[in-house]
């Protein structure tokens, strides 16, 4: 069993989640996963690590609620325990002196970010973030972020802070602003698609960390198989992180839509069990 | 011994129509009286043939004599002078191909149903609970200890064996159960969970140490587990699944057999939604593939409420690798037989399901490499059939996991870990390899056999250091 530090809601729906974990800091790196479940009937769920501390013996990873899992994770607090927690998954994220790079992050990809900036800062990068969100309320770790970056744009879709609009109106213009090297992308499918799409006719290096259906993680199943320039490749052992401009989004879209009824009984059946 | 008795005697089932309808054992098991009778046919060669036929040299008309004799307790205990997990053994063996292939019976198509015996002694104890923990462990003054990558057959028989010598032995498992295929593969109709669990458990017991969640190449690799453990066993099967690389096989509904299985069997996905992993439930299902893990697809298809469950098979009846004990149950169940078809691309929908998929129909042409004749694509025999699943079953390989991240270990051109056949040592001094990893897929008695030879090995070279 593994014992959970802390859960809190940082924002509407997201949350954070500090496991204890004594060997999965010690050779934890940016872009990599974890396994989890919440409790002896759960789905295995993949979350990217936010952060970690090897002293301390303690790993940090942020989750929105979307389904059974998730919501069963969100009812966890400090002092409880789940069944499974492994890693540390997938390959780390390449990075030495690119130069100027520039890392996107939406929902829980606003904290997958912030360890891949940390240390493409140290590798001497120009560090540039932008972070997206809905509205003011549901953009959180701007302080951390900002200390990890020269400079961190806020987009707000309602236009309630930063920068108003998707991320793609205003990354083109920080592409003619900046000389950006390469692009880095985590969260939602469809931000990592646009994005992805906005550098294309720039050809500019972009970088996703794909989030396709996993099981165990480590290329037994190949449920978490995506296309990537024509090839199948396992996301949990090639990836997560690809070269977003070769990826085919639309496999990726459509397996990650294979189980949508299923998932919508599935937090059916959960709610009333749970709340009668 | 009293007259020649040709009447084997049959196991009792579950019938077709009741079995396809739930997850709980087909085989029934023998009751004493019928183990008896059977054991009783046993014609206590003085040269047993039958006993060259097993991986591991079971004492075979050892322990069928003792159950003749109503003397249960013995019969197990010889079994397990050889055999660590019977109950397991006794239902999967391929029993056909080993032990029994060479009874003296076999001629008359009646040999000693040795494997339905050897499971009737281990169930017998269970239900008895008279197991006795034989922990009277040896000392070893060096104490170096062992890791044991895997807790599949060959991992657990090399834990039970050198806990067993006195070394203490830590065990990493990379999912969150012990058991290996047995536990992700085997559905619980063929092999119940709970026998696995038992066994895992009873070498917990013994005082092996067990890491579920630890993927070595990833947690740790095997260079840093060398600088702590005197010796290691990778065990870590071939699990690697293969697809055909033919168009639209990245459609929804198509799984790998490993897939399919694990989340049927570990995670419970015939239980879904009270347990939170979902699993397709499609009308028509095509299993591509004849070995024993496309058997048990097929059979998870039809009790997840399948209407029209096929297996697709470029071959014919004759080739088919899997055991015929469960080519019978499938036939029986009433799954259909595609032989001699080829699947050559698969049909979306507009939402990226497949929707039918397109074969090609095949004849035997020579012999090839493997001795079964070689199937030919008859030009122009294309045809379409509707399909809401489709499972590819047509084979696995070692994961590269441990190979890439490990140095100085040989591998082979499927991926295999090349280890001495007498020995289990690689080529990287300190290791040990078995079963799957290094055959490629092979069956449990033959993963247990490497253990137990490796097991041997390691505790010389632990004791000389001499590799
Ligand atoms: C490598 C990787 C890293 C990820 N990192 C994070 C993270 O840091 N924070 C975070 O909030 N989410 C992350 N995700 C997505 C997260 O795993 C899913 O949101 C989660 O599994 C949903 O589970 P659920 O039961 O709550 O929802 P469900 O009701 O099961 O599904 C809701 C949605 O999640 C997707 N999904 C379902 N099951 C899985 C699964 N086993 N694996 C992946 N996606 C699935 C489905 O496409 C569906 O659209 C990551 C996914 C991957 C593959
Ligand atoms: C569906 C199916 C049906 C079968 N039916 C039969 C049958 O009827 N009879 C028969 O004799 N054989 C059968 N087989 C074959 C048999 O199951 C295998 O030959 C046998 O399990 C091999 O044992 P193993 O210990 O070498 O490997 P496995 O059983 O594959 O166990 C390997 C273990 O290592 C773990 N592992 C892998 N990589 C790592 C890592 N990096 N770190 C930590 N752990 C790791 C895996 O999770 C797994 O638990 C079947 C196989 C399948 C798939
Ligand atoms: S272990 Fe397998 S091969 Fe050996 S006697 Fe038992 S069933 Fe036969
Ligand atoms: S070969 Fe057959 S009859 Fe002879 S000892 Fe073995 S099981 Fe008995
Ligand atoms: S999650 Fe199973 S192979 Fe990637």
């Amino acid at each position: 069993m593994y014992r959970i530090l802390k859960r809190e809601e940082l924002v509407p729906n997201i949350h954070l989640l500090k496991l204890e974990s004594s060997h999965i800091p010690l050779k934890a790196s940016p872009g990599q996963f974890i396994i989890v479940r919440a409790d002896e009937k759960g789905e295995r769920i993949p979350l990217t690590l936010a952060d970690w501390d090897a002293d301390e013996g303690s790993l940090t990873t942020i989750f929105m609620t979307v389904g059974t899992s998730t919501q069963k994770l969100a009812l966890l607090n400090s002092g409880d325990t789940i069944p499974t927690l492994v890693g540390p998954l997938g390959l780390p994220s390449q990075s030495e002196n690119f130069g100027t790079v520039l890392l996107v992050g939406g929902c829980y990809g606003i904290a997958s970010i912030f360890p891949l900036a940390q240390q493409l800062k140290k590798k001497g990068n120009r560090v540039i973030i932008i972070i997206e969100a809905r509205s003011k309320n549901l953009i959180y770790w701007e302080e951390r972020l900002k200390e990890v970056s020269e400079r961190l744009v806020v987009v707000t879709r309602d236009g309630s802070y930063g920068y108003s609009g998707h991320v793609p109106d205003n990354l083109k213009k920080i592409l003619e602003e900046e000389k950006v090297s390469r692009v880095v992308v985590n969260g939602c499918t469809f931000l990592m698609m646009i994005t992805s799409e906005t550098t294309r006719p720039v050809n500019i290096k972009t970088i996703v960390n794909l989030n396709p259906i996993m099981i165990d993680g480590t290329g037994m199943c190949g449920v978490c198989r995506v296309q990537v320039n024509g090839n199948t490749k396992f996301a949990c052992v090639d990836g997560p992180e690809f070269d977003g401009h070769q990826v085919d989004w639309n496999v990726l879209l459509a397996r990650r839509h294979t189980y949508i009824q299923e998932e919508i009984n599935s937090l059916s059946f959960w709610e009333c069990e749970k709340y009668g | 011994m009293a007259k020649i008795d040709l009447f084997r005697r049959p196991m009792p089932k579950q019938t077709p129509k009741e079995r396809i309808k739930n997850f709980s054992e087909v085989a029934l098991g023998y009751t004493p009286q019928l183990a008896i009778e059977e054991a009783k046919r046993c014609l206590q060669c003085k040269k047993p043939l039958c006993i060259g036929g097993c991986p591991v040299e079971i004492n075979i008309p050892g322990f069928i004599k003792a159950i003749a004799e109503n003397n249960f307790p013995e019969a197990i205990r010889i079994i397990k002078e050889k055999n660590s997990l019977p109950a397991i053994c006794g239902r999967v063996c391929p029993q056909e191909e080993q032990c029994e292939k060479v009874c003296v019976f076999v001629k008359k198509q009646a040999p000693v149903a040795i494997g339905r015996l050897e499971r009737f002694a281990a169930d017998w104890e269970a239900d008895s609970k008279t197991e006795s923990l034989k922990a009277e462990s040896q000392n070893n003054s060096n104490n170096k200890k062992v890791g044991v990558v895997g807790a599949g057959p060959a991992g657990l028989t090399v834990a039970s064996d050198l806990i067993q010598l006195g070394y203490p032995v830590t065990i990493f498992e990379a999912l969150h159960e012990a058991g290996g295929v047995l536990i992700y593969g085997i559905p619980e109709f063929r092999l119940p969970k709970a026998i696995v669990k038992r066994e895992v458990e009873y070498i917990c017991k013994l005082g092996v140490k067990l890491f579920c969640n630890f993927v070595v190449g990833k947690t740790r690799t095997v260079d840093e587990l060398l600088e702590e453990y005197g010796a290691l066993f990778i065990g870590s099967g071939a699990g690697l699944p293969w697809f055909m690389n033919i168009p639209g096989e990245n459609l929804n509904g198509i799984y790998s057999a490993n897939e399919y299985l694990t989340r049927a069997n570990l995670m419970k996905a015939y239980l879904f939604p009270e347990y939170d992993t979902p699993i397709k439930r499609g009308k028509s299902v095509a299993v591509i593939g004849g070995g024993n893990v496309a058997m048990d697809a097929a059979r998870v298809a039809l009790r997840l409420g399948a209407d029209k469950v096929s297996i697709v098979y470029r071959r014919s009846r004759t080739e088919m690798p899997a055991r015929l004990e469960e080519i019978e149950n499938a036939e029986e169940e009433g799954i259909i037989f595609e032989y001699l078809t080829l699947p050559t691309r698969y049909i979306g929908d507009e939402n990226n399901w497949v929707k039918e998929m397109e074969c090609l129909r095949m004849e035997l042409g020579e012999p090839d490499a493997s001795g079964r004749r070689r199937p030919i694509p008859i030009k122009g025999s294309e045809f379409i059939t509707p399909v809401e699943v489709v499972v590819v079953a047509i084979g696995q390989s070692p994961n590269p996991l441990i190979p890439q991240t490990t140095s100085g270990l040989e591998i082979g051109k499927n991926g295999n870990i090349i280890a001495d056949e007498k020995t289990g040592k690689t080529t990287k001094k300190g290791i040990f390899a078995g079963g799957d990893v290094t055959r490629g897929g092979a069956t449990v008695i033959l993963a247990m056999g490497d253990a137990r030879v490796a097991a041997r090995s390691i505790d010389e070279y632990l004791k000389t250091g001499e590799w």
